[in-house]
């Protein structure tokens, strides 16, 4: 008797669960990085690094920017230089970074996971950050992917295992006009095809000189061809003025 | 972040930060401004915070991230209240307070917003309460009850964090977390170790110290309490009790002499934790690690039963059988070679008794556990301002230059030194330090290791010197050692001298020469005069020796013949020297006074008894007595303390800090500046550290195994360069001076 009501109790309780509501989970995003470092033989602190003579000249004209008590304001700038210097921000350029700038590592260690730009991880020679935000979206950024992954035989956020090439995928580049964009190093490649970006990526292989920009023959941002507006010169002084004054 | 420096600035007016120092050099005094809440008129300080306001008018708003000790985040959002003519609700904690303004602290409106911070934040906190150990007074599980929801919304995955290791004492569960950022703020500002941050942003954002190593601030523990979740909770109290079993006893804390109010939790016959209580002229909120995860010490190494020695061997015994044998050899021996050792942590009850003791006999020959027990430390026992703590512990945060000589604050008063730091922080003042160079926490200038660096600042040779005299609140803290040095009686002449080239340092209104103590039964020992005075030493080695906890005594100094009676709570040190072990009490389970370095006399509370046949010290200092035939005329703890009442006054004036006045303590520093041998190279010899490992300096400590464990998580990290070795610290050197 008592098992039967209690049957009845569940089925109850499970029918009553379905009509209230559907679960819909969707598929956890998880970040691309860590924000704790791991000991690795690659990156550990015993590993050495220090401004090279013309850096630590560029890092003390940074510095001479901020007056003495506030010298911690030269962080981010000084992290940048380490990173153009050592090709990513390693556990010693943050540990030599926190020295020169006289903070507790941690302070720098909180910027630099803060700021994606500051890579923690190797890289390659040429890291190749490809724009996927809307506006590159919709001008084909998924086959740009799509080919760069094809092409190089890695996935986003992996390098080549030559060390040549990283791939990962950027929010905005900021240049939605000529998308779709992709920056290697520091440099815009901008209205790509899949066909001219197997021949950037063999290019840059090869080792030959590259023209950074629009690959598609037009200057900067101005329309391919003709301009189409603007075509005639501008009016001078006294446009649409009153003649009578 | 940012905005939190922003905020801080508008309602501390302090700098964000550790390293930088301010341009501001006097402290601003903000005029009064009248605001409504909940049409409650409220006068308050203009730049405080709402949140403060609504304090004083007796409304307390719900909060997880503000914290009145701490600078201001903002970060909860829990604390949003209505402000009348405002479009938004606003948070309290950050918005600074205006006149004439209405604040609403409880409308259906603000509920409702309430209701939805605290859904979003547990939208991603674990339902683990069942096996929490805040669980019961965690911040989030009480006020769920008010703003909670029975059910959550949330389908999706709840974020996952793995937990850090940050050393033995601070165990993490950083699922838990709501990144309120209290723990990184009291480290960064309070602590100044500044281990800890935040890693990564949004939905990544983590609390931890980015690299795998262990807290080493002497304050760490603290973030326990301030943790308003079950993120950071304590490694060795984990899974051992809930706050609603423990029996609460209002205390005091003896591991150093600022005598820091504490609460000791415990449940039957165990002390399960120890945490602090609030007092702002001592220990604000905050107790040092040694404070409050030595407790463990107490269940090991006790002694608990009277022991003989017998051969190599201790034989246990009765009390009757060892208080009879003691009190033979007692009377047998020529009074002037009987010597009773007060130890470090001796309260002064028992004190009292046991210079009754040995008065009643004909002895005069008391002795403090120091470095050099055979003698008086240099700065005496006729004033008491030679050797007590004059500025007083909350009046350092008015100090403009402050000059340390011969001790390390961090490790002998951990406390003391993160208000030390106080005023750094607002830039305000400078400090320099003769001695070892050791890190602090703040930048200081070295101006010497020797004791001749005094000189050079009272005969203008250092630059410093111009600072200290200039200052209209100089502070001179002296180290407890310094006086017991062999050499002592020369430095501190020095400090004398050097107090006489300050005219600011002595007077009417301000006394900044403080000797720090480090031990907590050393100004009580001082106030009753428990030395050894002209005609002790005299009369060649002691036949007998009393010691009262003396752990620090060197074997040296007892001579092999001599009869030894420990009395204590320990086996440690003096144990091992004894004939016969008498069983005291640990400051857990007795009622008795301490005296704090500022000479402030405060009660302990029996919070379990002691264990086995173990006994209050003062009643086994009396019943030696009778049993020694020369009964001490009290019975009771209430005549005990009206004996100390003659004796010293100051020891029954509980809570008081009594000052010497501006007279006498001129007089004290003249009898110092004339105590000097002046012997050439006597200024030569370096300080002696009096706390050479801060985790374990005492019976207590030595015996906690927590404490061993952190005093290696600490000597691992130096040793792998984490953390910067003390004699390179943050200093500036000597040639920067």
């Amino acid at each position: 008797m008592f098992a039967k009501f209690r049957q009845g109790m569940l089925c109850a309780a499970a029918a009553s669960r379905n009509a209230q509501r559907q679960f819909s989970v969707s598929s956890a995003v998880r970040s691309d990085a860590i924000f704790v470092h791991r000991d690795t033989p690659q990156n550990n602190p015993s590993i050495p690094f220090e401004f090279d003579q013309k850096n630590m000249q560029e890092a003390k004209k940074i510095m001479a920017k901020y007056p003495p008590q506030y010298k911690k304001a030269a962080m981010i700038p000084l992290l940048h230089l380490a990173q153009k210097q050592n090709g990513w921000t390693s556990i010693s350029v943050m540990n030599y970074v926190a020295k020169l700038i006289e903070v507790p590592p941690m302070r720098v260690y909180e910027v630099a996971t803060f700021y994606t730009m500051f890579n923690r991880n190797p890289v390659g020679k040429y890291f190749l950050q490809v724009c996927t935000t809307t506006p590159c979206q919709l001008c084909g950024s998924s086959k740009i992917v799509e080919t760069i992954e094809n092409h190089l035989g890695i996935k986003v956020g992996e390098t080549t295992s030559d060390k040549l090439f990283t791939l990962v995928e950027v929010e905005c580049a900021g240049a939605c006009v000529n998308a779709p964009v992709i920056s290697v190093n520091d440099d815009y490649f901008e209205d790509l095809t899949p066909g001219a970006t197997v021949k950037l990526l063999d290019d840059l292989k090869a080792g030959k000189s590259v023209t950074r920009g629009p690959v598609s023959g037009r200057k900067n941002c101005e329309p391919l061809g003709q301009p189409t507006t603007l075509t005639t010169p501008p009016p001078g002084p006294g446009f649409m003025v009153r003649s009578d004054l | 972040m940012f905005r939190a420096a922003a905020q801080r600035a508008i309602v501390k007016r302090g700098l964000p930060g550790g390293i930088s120092r301010g341009f501001c050099s006097s402290r601003a005094i903000a005029k009064e401004i009248e605001l409504f809440v909940d049409g409650k008129a409220v006068q308050i300080e203009e730049g405080s915070a709402i949140i403060q306001a609504a304090e004083k008018a007796g409304v307390t708003i719900p909060r997880f991230c503000y914290h009145e000790r701490l600078g201001i985040a903002g970060n909860c959002r829990m604390c949003l209240v209505e402000i009348e003519k405002s479009p938004k609700l606003a948070a309290s904690c950050a918005m600074p307070v205006g006149p004439g303004m209405r604040v609403l602290t409880d409308t259906p409106k603000i509920k409702q917003a309430r209701e939805g911070v605290m859904e979003f934040l547990l939208a991603n906190h674990p339902l683990d309460c069942p096996i929490c150990d805040q669980g019961g007074e965690c911040d989030l599980q009480d006020q769920s009850m008010r703003y909670g929801s029975d059910r959550g919304r949330f389908a999706e995955n709840k974020r996952a964090v793995e937990d850090k290791d940050i050393g033995p004492l601070v165990k993490t569960t950083m699922t838990r977390c709501i990144h309120c950022t209290r723990c990184v703020r009291f480290i960064n500002e309070v602590a100044g170790t500044g281990e800890l941050g935040t890693t990564g942003r949004g939905n990544d954002m983590q609390i931890g110290t980015y690299v795998q190593r262990p807290l080493v601030s002497e304050l760490s523990g603290n973030i326990i309490d301030l943790c308003p979740v079950g993120a950071l909770t304590s490694k060795p109290y984990a899974f051992s009790a809930r706050p609603w079993e423990l029996k609460n006893t209002e205390s005091i804390d003896v591991t150093d002499a600022l005598g820091s109010n504490i609460r000791v939790d415990s449940r039957g016959e165990e002390v399960m934790r120890v945490i602090p209580r609030t007092n702002d002229e001592i220990n604000e909120e905050w107790i040092s690690d040694k404070a409050r995860f030595s407790n463990d010490g107490l269940k090991r190494q006790r002694l608990t039963t009277p022991l003989v020695r017998v051969g190599d061997k201790f034989e246990p015994t009765t009390w009757a059988d060892a208080l009879g044998l003691v009190a033979e050899r007692l009377t047998k021996t020529e009074p002037s070679r009987v010597r009773a050792v007060a130890g470090d942590l001796a309260d002064a009850e028992s004190l009292v008794a046991l210079k009754d003791l040995m008065n009643a006999l004909g002895s005069e020959n008391l002795a403090i556990d120091t470095m050099n027990s055979s003698r008086a430390p240099a700065y005496g026992v006729d004033i008491r301002s030679n050797y007590s703590f004059n500025t007083g512990i909350a009046n350092l945060e008015e100090a403009d230059a402050v000059l340390l000589i011969g001790t390390n604050p961090r490790h002998e008063a951990a406390v003391l030194n993160a208000r030390l730091r106080k005023p750094y922080l607002e830039g305000t003042t400078q400090y320099a330090l003769i001695g070892r160079a050791v890190d602090l926490t703040f930048d200081y200038q070295h101006v010497g290791s020797t004791a001749k660096a005094i000189d050079a600042l009272t005969n203008d040779e250092h630059a410093f010197s111009k600072v200290l005299k200039a200052a209209q609140r100089p502070v001179v803290i002296v180290g407890g050692a310094v006086g017991e040095l062999d050499s002592g009686a020369d430095a501190m002449a020095a400090v004398a001298r050097l107090a006489q080239s300050v005219p600011a340092l002595v007077s009417d209104s301000w006394n900044g020469l403080s000797v720090l103590q480090y031990a907590a039964g050393r100004t009580a020992a001082l106030d009753i005069g428990f030395v050894p005075n002209g005609q002790s030493s005299a009369n060649g080695q002691p036949k007998f020796v009393y010691l009262l906890g003396a752990d620090e005594i060197r074997p040296a100094e007892i001579p092999n013949d001599a009869f030894v009676v420990y009395q204590g709570h320990h086996g440690d040190a003096g144990a091992h020297l004894a004939d016969v072990v008498l069983p005291g009490a640990a400051y857990t389970e007795k009622s008795v006074t301490f005296v704090n370095t500022e000479g402030r006399a405060q009660l302990t509370r029996q919070a379990v008894n002691p264990p086995g046949a173990a006994r209050d010290d003062w009643k086994i200092v009396r019943a030696l007595s009778e049993a020694a035939g020369m009964a001490l005329p009290y019975d009771d703890v209430n005549a005990l303390r009206a004996r100390m009442a003659d004796v010293c006054p100051s020891l029954v004036h509980v809570g008081e800090r009594e000052s010497t006045s501006a007279e006498i303590a001129k007089l004290g520093v003249q009898q110092l500046a004339e105590g000097g041998s002046g012997r050439a190279g006597s200024l030569d010899s370096g300080f002696v550290s009096a706390v050479a490992d801060f985790y374990m300096s005492d019976v207590v400590s030595r015996a906690s195994r927590t404490m061993a464990r952190a005093s290696a998580s600490v000597a691992k990290a130096r040793s792998s360069g984490l953390v910067a070795d003390d004699a390179s610290g943050q200093s500036t050197s000597e040639a920067s001076a």
